[in-house]
């Protein structure tokens, strides 16, 4: 006779099957919200907008397949397109290194047991969480225009200042302005960061004599380039899809003369002002691939500057 | 002694370093909010802080600029917020989760899929979603800005819940499964309890991204009466010329306030979710 063992389930007339079976249901309804979430408005979409850049399509008659007739035309066609990213380039490659060195120069000030610590950082905290709003953009028009604030500062030391708003050569850099201007979030990340290097190490440099330059060199900025490697790669994705402020100063155009025209401006003018969706959609994916590049090299030079310990 | 001095006068001109830096920074916004206070005339003349003359007009001129009044636009913003807050909450929670403790088939699979949705630029959906939004007719309605949030589709805070859930002890969970209890009440009486502090951060974070989520307010919203407060700031700056500088600086330090409220409210919350997961503002 074989030996009967007598597992709690199956007292309650569940064999291990059984078991296994329900568990999978019990989880499967957890997840099912993300998966139809999932399914219907992220892969769906991703592999609809995948087909849709191989296509003319205008939102009311069926999509034509037009093969790489959009990508030809953004590359070799399109002077806005290439104009687009340029100016998002140097967006992007301008404002995020000078917004990471604040946010660093800041963190390091404040790490040292500071009094009124508390206090700085919500105000050099504030900014960054006020900067992506409307109110900010139109405040920003006002500062930067023939008669705004900086202007006025301008002239109680006897300078003219011009519209920088309205200028071509200086527009795109009072929006490198406003994102270095909400170098707090980062800020904030570089503090938790400070906080986790041992004060030993200091002390051994101290003693060896090292000055503060020779410390932040050889102890602070190895010991954090993990974080400065974060920040990288978080903001320059987030810069990369800047809209809402180019928007709001140029009034939706992109202008002066397309100087402050952001790919996703661009993108919203193809896709939704002209309607054209299989160009748009190309837009997209060769957004995507522009940023995926940058973060494969950004990834593969890590191993060159960034210390892990361990 | 000499050195201590020395020492705290080097304290003394940090402070007036960050203190000068501080008000540089936020003087704009101090100039917009006591602008908005001043009479018209005065704006471009004075770059002070302190109204000289001191009036409400602005607010009550703004209030009605448009046509609509922005009461209007506050109501829908704070409709379309809130849903998304419950439904993010809600539903990423859940999936939170699933991931953190249970165990099923193609989680790995799942898991990782999510990831990757976490780092797409949201315009490789954009074209697509807008497709399907207009053939389901929801154009001009609130349900493209709020029921994706009751089906997770931002990925990143499941991940923030995941991460979060993990780092709770299983003792509690190991405990209420010995009881018998089932799965749904270990999560409702357990482990929800226990997680609180991601969930507010994922409430705080969802509200302040949704309130300023211009993009797709601006794509699904075209009708007046069903605008938020950042798209009938947009129309007002549209319309407006300088000579109602005032009352578009009034509406938009309206528009800041929930932010604000929530920034003094919650401050300890939003620096933690930013150190911890490196949310940005």
């Amino acid at each position: 006779m074989n030996e009967i063992v007598l597992s709690p389930t199956m007292v309650i007339g569940e064999t291990r099957r059984q078991r296994a079976i329900r568990k999978n249901i019990v989880a499967y309804m957890f997840l099912l919200p993300w998966l139809v979430g999932f399914l219907a408005f992220s892969i769906g979409p991703i592999l609809a907008s995948a087909f849709l850049s191989f296509t003319k399509y205008d939102l009311l008659t069926p999509p034509t397949w037009n093969g790489l007739t959009n990508y030809v035309v953004m590359l070799t066609k399109d002077p806005r397109y290439i104009k687009a990213l340029k100016v998002t380039v140097t967006y992007v490659f301008v404002s995020v290194p000078l917004q990471l060195t604040l946010a660093l120069a800041i963190a390091m000030v404040l790490n040292r047991g500071i009094r009124g610590l508390s206090v700085y950082r919500a105000i050099y905290y504030l900014p960054s969480l006020l900067g992506g709003s409307v109110a900010i953009a139109i405040l920003w028009r006002q500062v930067f225009g023939l008669n705004g604030l900086v202007n006025k500062a301008l002239a109680l030391l006897g300078v003219q200042g011009i519209s920088w708003i309205g200028t071509p050569d200086t527009a795109v850099y009072t929006l490198v302005l406003l994102r270095v201007w909400q170098f707090g979030s980062p800020m904030i990340i570089f503090l938790a960061g400070l906080k986790q290097i041992s004060p030993e190490f200091y002390e051994a440099a101290s003693i060896d004599g090292a000055g503060a330059l020779r410390r932040f060199w050889s102890i602070t900025l190895p010991l954090l380039t993990p974080i400065v490697f974060f920040n990288l790669i978080m903001q320059f994705i987030s810069a990369f899809q800047a809209f809402t402020q180019a928007f709001i100063i140029s009034g939706g155009q992109g202008g002066p003369v397309d100087s402050t025209l952001f790919y996703t401006l661009y993108l919203y003018q193809q896709g939704f002002g002209s309607f054209r969706m299989g160009y748009a959609s190309a837009m997209a994916w060769a957004l995507l691939g522009i940023i995926a590049a940058f973060t494969v090299i950004a990834f593969r030079s890590s191993r060159f500057w960034v210390y892990y310990e361990s | 002694m000499t050195l201590r001095r020395h020492s705290q006068w080097g304290s003394i001109t940090k402070h007036l370093l960050l203190l000068v830096g501080g008000v540089v920074m936020i003087y704009p916004l101090l100039w917009m909010i006591s602008s908005s206070f001043k009479p018209q005339n005065l704006i471009f003349a004075q770059m002070g802080l302190w109204p000289t003359q001191f009036t409400l007009e602005n607010y009550t001129k703004g209030w009605n600029a448009i046509g609509v009044p922005f009461g209007v636009f506050f109501v829908n913003s704070f409709v379309i917020s809130v849903a998304a807050v419950v439904g993010n909450v809600a539903s990423c929670s859940l999936a939170g989760y699933a991931f953190a403790r249970l165990d099923f088939k193609m989680k790995g699979f799942w898991f990782s899929m999510m990831l990757v949705t976490m780092m797409l630029p949201f315009h490789v959906t954009l074209i697509p979603r807008y497709i399907l939004f207009f053939k389901l007719g929801w154009l001009n309605t609130f349900l493209p800005l709020t029921v994706p949030h009751f089906l997770a589709v931002d990925s990143f805070f499941v991940f923030l819940i995941v991460q979060f859930i993990r780092g709770l002890p299983r003792d509690l969970d190991e405990a209420a499964a010995i009881d018998g209890a089932s799965e749904f009440r270990i999560f409702w009486q357990v482990i929800v309890p226990l997680a609180t502090p991601a969930l507010v951060t994922t409430a705080i974070f969802t509200f302040i991204w949704s309130w300023d989520n211009f993009f797709s307010q601006l794509l699904y919203l075209s009708k007046v009466p069903l605008y938020t407060v950042p798209l009938g700031l947009r129309a007002f700056v549209d319309s407006t010329d300088k000579s109602s500088y005032g009352s578009l600086f009034a509406m938009s330090v309206l528009s800041l306030v929930p932010a604000f409220v929530i920034f003094v409210s919650a401050q300890q919350q939003l620096v933690e979710g930013v150190s911890r997961t490196g949310l940005k503002g």
